[in-house]
């Protein structure tokens, strides 16, 4: 039952093979069971079993609130939950209880969504690895896989068991897990370089990001407002599509979504991509891609044109300006977000109370950790007086003709262009951390971030049939109603 | 976030530019000499070759001081700039405040519409251009009250710029001479306000109120010196000020200060000060040391703020989503300057009179009442209104509102004036009266006190003639050319009539029987 997409399992709730507690209880066992995994900082027993118990009775009147009634979710821990403890895996916020729900929170509790709990994170949502939380690394689940095993049986090293196990990618590692593991249907994640797509990739599940503006970010605690939005992780692409539903559309309490008030909407069942114009971006065949990635993205490219498509190679040429532009105005915004945490309203405060300014420097020492710190003085430095003009008002610059080249490819009749997630497959924890997070998190946003800067929605396949850990190639579509099943 | 703020600043260039004989001023006596001695200030310095400060001697050389004014203004609305939570006078600690305005992770600002008109109808009235495009920025700096570690203010482009504002200003002998003055606005700008902090230093701590309603009108004023025609000097900001009075005589004091110190030979420093009240001076502010350097940033959770016009106003536009400036601009009320200008071709008053009339509250109202129902000149009625009226609210410290005197009943006083029924001491003794006694009428005192004038002209001949007679001396004086002798005559005769001869007449009477 727990192997089942989020559609299928709807269903059996509707025609009642299961009830909405069995179901949640399945899930806490297995949440249990796979707590090695580090998914979940908090799990939200009471909660989901209460949520569980209403949602049981409303489908006994036969009152059911629609696909996400009584149906196992979880949430990455940067997104506010009333009541429940919020932390973006950081010292700074622990023991932090929000007063009030992120908006696509309260969306999915209002469809009887069932909270499962709030899972891992690189520590505010920074890094490619979901290993630089307080909390600990998240650990892929596919390490544990038959197939992982057996290669590794393969290179004999003689040492434990479990130390080579496989990173889940980044920062949304927990919520990507939790759906990979089966511990749940549904996922919201955040991406603001690519942090919904890499673990998604690495996991070997759906990671879609929208459009910025289409989903509200009220309560989802900022990293980069100007890119950062909510993102779905499911084990199916349909599953999304049904979760997009329930959480696109207006919300006058974030004054950047757009004005359409939200509606739900099912992917075509069309499977005729003969109309479909796909684009091949010639810049993003670099030579750090590994053989599998490029077998795989030719394979999925020779897919769609021998079903008919017309798949052609386009230049998106401002690409090899992105990383810096990401990161200049990244920083800045990170410095600016994260002015907030001084120790007096919420969160961690120091013990030092010699003065204020002594307060906030220890308060902010303890609190952060050093890819948040070094985030910050970067981004400080981009924004002082001397350094505007030549940082942050160039990167802006360089932000708009990356923009561009996207428009000027959709403008010329691509409808999608497919592209690598990541550089590679999931790999060894023990290698990840031999590069520095700002070093690994360059190198593995490439492919994704340019998207985050253009404002454009993108998705991470999963695989069909296959169970290997592989990062599949993701696509992104010029018009999200375009977006066609696979 | 905040209580909404309207930030207007002003150059001050033409406003206070006070050419000022070093060792001469006195508080506001600045105003002395204002617009001569600025021309004094500027044909020196083409006659003659200037000296630095450091070689010249105290009281040699003309300076100019130029004063910039940052205006915060609370915005009268229910609730703040970008939060929901409400805004309320003197409610208790905390209690108006949002998760936004806490700065609670994951919280966003939203615009509060009113606000965004009211600095349009603000912009309009100061005859600024309204910038149908502004934007937000972020303005960084870590301090207690400010708990999102920034600001959002406009500091790249504000919602309106350079405007005007024409004002009085008192100038001459005994400040009896009022001349127009006007001062340019550089721009106005929506910001949220600081939280308020309240120092316990008996326990060493801050305590910080979040609610944000309080002081809703603060000033911060620029004020730098140079002699003319040399490059504006060093500026310092005083910071808080909250009255008209206080804000006058800071200024004035820095001025001072500043010239003080460049006379011997000091560097003025580009520091931040306070007023201290009770001292009269200004003093540096402990906390800030050297330039901040704010980090401006756009804020990237507003989009631009567009505003339109009747002409540029999309097809179909829902009115709740969108501000129409024309639309402000048709429900702004008549405007002070436009009130004025109809006060002085109405009644043919002095433009002082008519800045004056307006700059009291409830004033205007009451003058305007007082003439519907007499038939007095209107420069009487202003001269009354204006000095004897006026001055008797300033002693006893009330508002307009709160004078026991109604319009009605000084109309009444004013037509027995005109009628000349009683002269003008005595009206101005029944006016004491009717501040003193209500529910008697004019009429019922005069009466009462038998201040009714005396209409029989040769009975007052007599009496001067009697009069002149008991006092041989005083004529003697009189015809000697003593000014004050006739007074004093005037006064005898005063007496005898029991105040009930008008002075202006006996005084002719006396001329006359004098010369004959």
């Amino acid at each position: 039952m727990l192997g089942r997409t989020l559609q299928e399992v709807s269903a059996a709730l509707k025609q009642g093979q299961i009830t909405p507690v069995e179901l949640c209880q399945k899930c806490l066992s297995l949440i249990k069971k796979t707590k090695f995994l580090n998914a979940y900082i908090t799990i939200s027993e009471e909660v989901a079993l209460k949520q569980a118990e209403e949602s049981e009775k409303r489908y006994k009147k036969g009152h059911s609130l629609g696909a996400l009634d009584g149906i196992p979710v979880a949430v990455k821990d940067n997104f506010s939950t009333s009541g429940i403890e919020t932390t973006c895996a950081s010292n700074m916020l622990k023991g932090y209880v929000p007063p009030y729900n992120a908006t696509v929170v309260q969306r999915l509790l209002d469809q009887g969504a069932v909270l499962m709990g709030k899972t891992n994170l690189d520590e505010f949502a920074m890094g490619s690895g979901s290993t630089d939380g307080v909390f600990g690394p998240v650990k892929n689940p596919w390490s544990y896989s038959k197939q992982y095993r057996e290669k590794r049986k393969q290179k004999p090293h003689g040492e434990n068991e479990d130390s080579n196990w496989l990173i889940t990618g980044g920062s949304s590692g927990g919520s990507a897990a939790a759906v990979s593991a089966f511990t749940c249907f549904a996922a919201l994640g955040s991406d603001t370089g690519g942090s919904t797509r890499n673990p998604a990739a690495h996991c070997g599940i759906v990671g879609f990001k929208p459009s910025y503006g289409l989903v509200s970010r009220h309560g989802l605690i900022p990293l980069v407002n100007s890119m950062d939005v909510p993102g779905i992780l499911t084990r199916c692409v349909d599953d999304a599509a049904t979760v997009l539903g329930v959480l696109a559309g207006h919300d006058p309490k974030d004054s950047t979504t757009i004005q359409d008030p939200g509606k739900p909407f099912m992917l075509s069942s069309l499977t005729d991509v003969s109309k479909l114009c796909i684009g091949i971006p010639k810049e993003y065949l670099v030579p750090e891609l590994s053989s599998e990635v490029r077998s795989f993205w030719s394979k999925a490219a020779n897919l769609f044109e021998s079903e008919g498509a017309k798949v052609i190679e386009v230049s998106l040429p401002h690409t090899s300006y992105s990383i810096v532009c990401y990161h200049v105005l990244c920083t800045s915004e990170v410095a600016s977000n994260m002015a907030r945490f001084d120790g007096l309203e919420y969160g961690h405060r120091c013990d030092i109370d010699v003065s204020t300014e002594a307060m906030y420097a220890a308060t902010r020492r303890e609190g952060f950790n050093d890819v948040v710190r070094g985030r910050i003085l970067a981004g400080n430095f981009f924004l002082l007086k001397e350094n505007y003009a030549n940082y942050f008002i160039k990167a802006q610059k360089v932000r708009r003709l990356i923009a561009n080249d996207f428009v000027n490819v959709f403008n010329s009749g691509v409808d999608v262009l497919l592209t690598p997630t990541t550089l590679s497959e999931a790999v060894p924890y023990l290698e990840f951390i031999k590069e520095d997070n700002r070093t690994r998190s360059a190198q593995d946003d490439i492919f994704t971030q340019a998207v985050n800067m253009a404002g454009l929605p993108a998705r991470q396949p999963e695989q069909p049939g296959r169970q290997v850990v592989e990062h599949v190639v993701e696509t992104v579509p010029g018009d999200v109603k375009n977006a066609q099943k696979q | 976030m905040a209580a909404p703020m309207l930030r207007g600043r002003c150059l001050g260039r033409c406003w206070a530019l006070a050419c000022i004989d070093s060792g001469s001023r006195h508080g506001r006596g600045a105003a002395t000499g204002f617009t001569s001695s600025g021309k004094r200030g500027q044909s020196f310095v083409a006659q003659q070759p200037l000296l630095t400060a450091q070689k010249s001697r105290k009281g040699e050389h003309k300076w100019a001081a130029v004063v910039g004014l940052e205006i915060h203004a609370q915005i009268a609305s229910n609730s703040k700039l970008f939060s929901g939570s409400q805004v309320h006078f003197a409610a208790p600690p905390n209690s108006l405040v949002s998760f936004f305005d806490a700065s609670l992770p994951g919280t966003l600002p939203v615009l509060n519409r009113r606000c965004v008109e009211a600095a349009v109808m603000t912009g309009l009235a100061l005859n600024c251009h309204i910038n149908k495009k502004s934007l937000f920025d972020r303005k960084h700096y870590f301090y207690a009250d400010l708990p999102a570690g920034y600001q959002i203010t406009q500091q790249r482009l504000p919602i309106a710029v350079n405007g005007s504002l024409a004002y009085s200003v008192c100038v001459g002998k005994k400040w009896r001479q009022v001349i127009t003055k006007t001062v340019r606005i550089k721009q106005i700008q929506l910001e949220q306000d600081s939280g308020k902090s309240l120092h316990d230093e008996l326990r060493s701590q801050t305590l910080i109120d979040l609610n944000r309603a309080e002081g809703q009108l603060r000033v911060d004023a620029n004020i730098s010196v140079h002699h003319p025609g040399e490059p504006l000097g060093v500026r310092t900001e005083v910071k808080n000020l909250n009255s008209a009075r206080f804000l006058a005589r800071a200024i004035d004091y820095e001025i001072q200060r500043q010239i003080n110190e460049l006379e011997n030979g000091c560097e003025i420093l580009n520091e931040t000060r306070s007023f201290d009240y009770k001292l009269g001076c200004t003093v540096p502010m402990r906390d800030k040391e050297g330039k901040q350097d704010y980090r401006f940033m756009p804020e990237p959770n507003l989009p631009p703020l567009l505003l339109y016009d009747t002409a540029s106003l999309p097809a179909g536009a829902d009115p709740q989503q969108v501000i129409n400036i024309d639309r402000i601009r048709e429900q702004l009320p008549e405007l002070p300057s436009e009130t004025r200008e109809k006060l002085i071709q109405q009644y043919g008053i002095l433009p002082e009179h008519s800045f004056a009339l307006l700059n009291e509250v409830g004033l205007l109202e009451f003058f305007q009442n007082v003439i519907k129902e007499t038939r007095a000149e209107p420069k009487k009625v202003t001269s009354w209104v204006l000095n004897i009226f006026l001055g008797f609210l300033k002693q006893r410290n009330l508002a307009v509102n709160e004078s026991p005197v109604t319009p009605s009943v000084l109309a009444e006083l004013l037509n027995l004036l005109d009628r000349k029924v009683i002269s003008s001491a005595a009206a101005k003794q029944v006016f004491e009266e009717l501040w003193r006694s209500k529910g008697k009428t004019p009429s019922q005192i005069v009466s009462e006190r038998k201040l009714e004038l005396m209409q029989d002209e040769e009975a007052l001949e007599r009496v001067c003639h009697a009069v002149m007679e008991g006092h041989p001396q005083v004529v003697m004086d009189m015809k000697r050319g003593n000014p004050r002798a006739i007074n004093k005559l005037i006064g005898l005769v005063r007496k005898v009539t029991h105040n009930r001869a008008d002075p202006t007449v006996i005084k002719e009477i006396l001329e006359k029987q004098l010369s004959s």
